[in-house]
């Protein structure tokens, strides 16, 4: 009997939200103090007098700092699949259900989208409390979420593959943390010698940066960013759906 | 209903299974029996599709679970040994859950699980958080989510293990009622009172092989109805006979310390596998009578 293959993505995504909803209140302030320190400590400590491509810096930093935080965000639905597969055996549960892999992956990635929508949400409000206001037209969200697909999938692959926590934890001190700092978020990429912005246009942070920052100032997104994103995400999903067999034995 | 055919499963350089052969018919209550790290767990995650065999079938209601796994699990239950509920979710939301990834229909989960939490008698608990629950009724909770969508093979892998007396007595009596009501149980314990309480046929399992497979009465009687058990030199050795007087009569020729009793499924594991049941997998055939 040939099924849906996307059947039940929506149970593992339901479940997913189940969960966030009963921690909402630590969830939203977890996902809050970063933004507020790095305003605190950059926008206002250091750049409040500072002008960047045109903008104030702190006008400047905000969309930054949702491309980070909603990377952040869907990257950690890594750490709720390895407790549902390490400690919790949740795993189990879903691998005993007749589901295709592919509905894992998707419902995962749904769940890791909404964390990374909600991570930007929370910034919008923390920086209209320093003042500014930001342009969060349909192409601001978009770029939000193809951001949120690209490292929730990328999140999945990851945590499929790990054999425990502290493997996850050395992909983040070595790929996410690193991503975070050098893809335009907290400084211009203009200031970078032409190799490195090379290089760094590698980077998919870098292209959501690019992105969320553009829309955010109320300008059409380069196109060729959303692209990327999109193919990479592409890309992730099927990686994660291919590896997600290598997690059962 | 569950056949198996040749299955091994090899991880780096260990056989966890060795090409292992079964039929579980319809309607039956098979327990795999068999010391720890047998293959007992190995076995139900192949049947259930958690684990791929190295080579060998598994067909569940006569569908293969290696080429066609969705429709293979919709005909399973699983209660597996970890008790993995979400701790966050209440028993409802946990049960919803499962409803869901089995495609039940909303109207139809919903009537299943007032159904099934009373059958388990949880209906009290349907909307605390699993977290604040005990293991017994953890336990309890993971029998009804296994049952929730009508499987007809039930896999339930130690299901009691770790619970008091009372509780596991409880269990078994969920088993037994899940049985009459139509469904196939292949039940994994290295508890031996168990599998001769509840099970129909036992398959003896040591160290990733099938030693044999009968009903607990025959298996029990190619020993002999009466066990005689003596010490000697400090060590416990067990005799079989047909006969009561014929134990007694043996025992009195020795003139010890001695025991007449009646053979049970722990006899017929030792003599049958060389192994003992409750301790880990031997290795080799030191024990028995």
């Amino acid at each position: 009997m040939a099924s849906n293959p996307f059947r039940g993505a929506y149970a593992l995504y339901l479940r997913e939200m189940l969960i966030l909803k009963r921690r909402i209140v630590k969830q939203i302030a977890s996902m809050s103090v970063t933004p507020t320190l790095y305003v605190v400590a950059f926008g206002y400590g250091m750049g409040k007098d500072v002008t960047v491509e045109g903008v104030g810096y702190l006008a400047f930093l905000i969309p930054g700092l949702v491309a980070m935080n909603a990377m952040n965000h869907a990257w950690a639905i890594a750490n709720e699949i390895n407790i549902a597969r390490f400690y919790l055996k949740i795993f189990e549960e879903f691998q005993a259900a007749p589901i295709h892999n592919v509905a894992y992956v998707a419902g995962e990635a749904m769940a890791g989208v909404t964390r990374a929508l909600l991570s930007a949400s929370v910034i919008l409000v923390v920086a209209l409390l320093f003042g500014v206001t930001l342009h969060c037209g349909p192409w601001f969200w978009l770029a939000v979420a193809l951001n949120g697909f690209v490292f929730s999938t990328l999140a999945i692959a990851a945590a499929m593959l790990v054999r425990g926590h502290s493997d996850q934890n050395m992909i983040a001190s070595f790929v996410i943390t690193p991503m975070a700092f050098l893809s335009g978020t907290v400084f211009p990429l203009s200031s970078m010698p032409e190799w490195a912005q090379g290089a760094l246009s590698l980077i998919p942070l870098t292209h959501a940066a690019t992105a969320i920052r553009a829309a955010a100032f109320g300008q059409t997104p380069p196109l060729g960013s959303l692209a990327i994103l999109a193919l990479l995400g592409a890309l992730f999903f099927i990686v994660a759906y291919k590896v997600v067999d290598a997690a059962r034995n | 209903m569950i056949s198996i055919r040749n299955l091994t499963k090899r991880y780096g350089a260990t056989d966890a299974l060795k090409g292992i052969s079964l039929d579980v018919r319809a309607g039956e209550l098979f327990g795999y029996l068999g010391p720890n790290g047998s293959g007992k767990t190995t076995t139900i995650n192949i049947l259930t599709g958690l684990t791929a065999p190295t080579s060998g079938a598994a067909l569940l209601a006569g569908v293969d679970m290696a080429t066609d796994p969705v429709n293979a699990k919709r005909v399973n239950g699983l209660v597996p040994q970890s008790l993995n509920l979400d701790g966050e979710l209440t028993l409802f939301e946990n049960l919803m859950i499962h409803g869901r990834l089995f495609g039940m229909a909303r109207r139809d989960y919903l009537a299943r699980i007032d159904e099934l939490l009373d059958y388990v008698e949880m209906t009290g608990k349907r909307d605390a958080l699993v977290k604040t629950l005990s293991g017994g009724q953890k336990r309890r909770v993971m029998i009804a989510r296994a049952l929730l969508h009508r499987p007809s093979i039930l896999f339930l892998d130690e299901p009691t293990v770790g619970l008091d007396p009372s509780i596991r007595r409880r269990i078994w009596s969920l088993i037994r009622q899940t049985q009459k009501d139509g469904a196939t149980i292949f039940l994994t314990t290295h508890y031996i009172e168990e599998a001769e309480f509840l099970a129909d046929r036992v398959a003896f399992l040591v160290e990733g092989e099938v030693a044999a497979v009968d009903t607990p009465h025959a298996l029990m009687a190619r020993l002999g109805e009466w066990a005689l058990d003596e010490m000697r030199d400090g060590d416990l050795a067990t005799r079989y006979f047909a006969d009561k007087q014929q134990a007694h009569d043996a025992a009195d020729a020795n003139a010890g310390s001695y025991t007449v009793r009646r053979v049970n499924l722990e006899d017929a594991f030792i003599a049958l596998t060389g192994a003992k049941v409750t301790g880990d997998a031997p290795k080799g055939n030191g024990h028995g009578k």
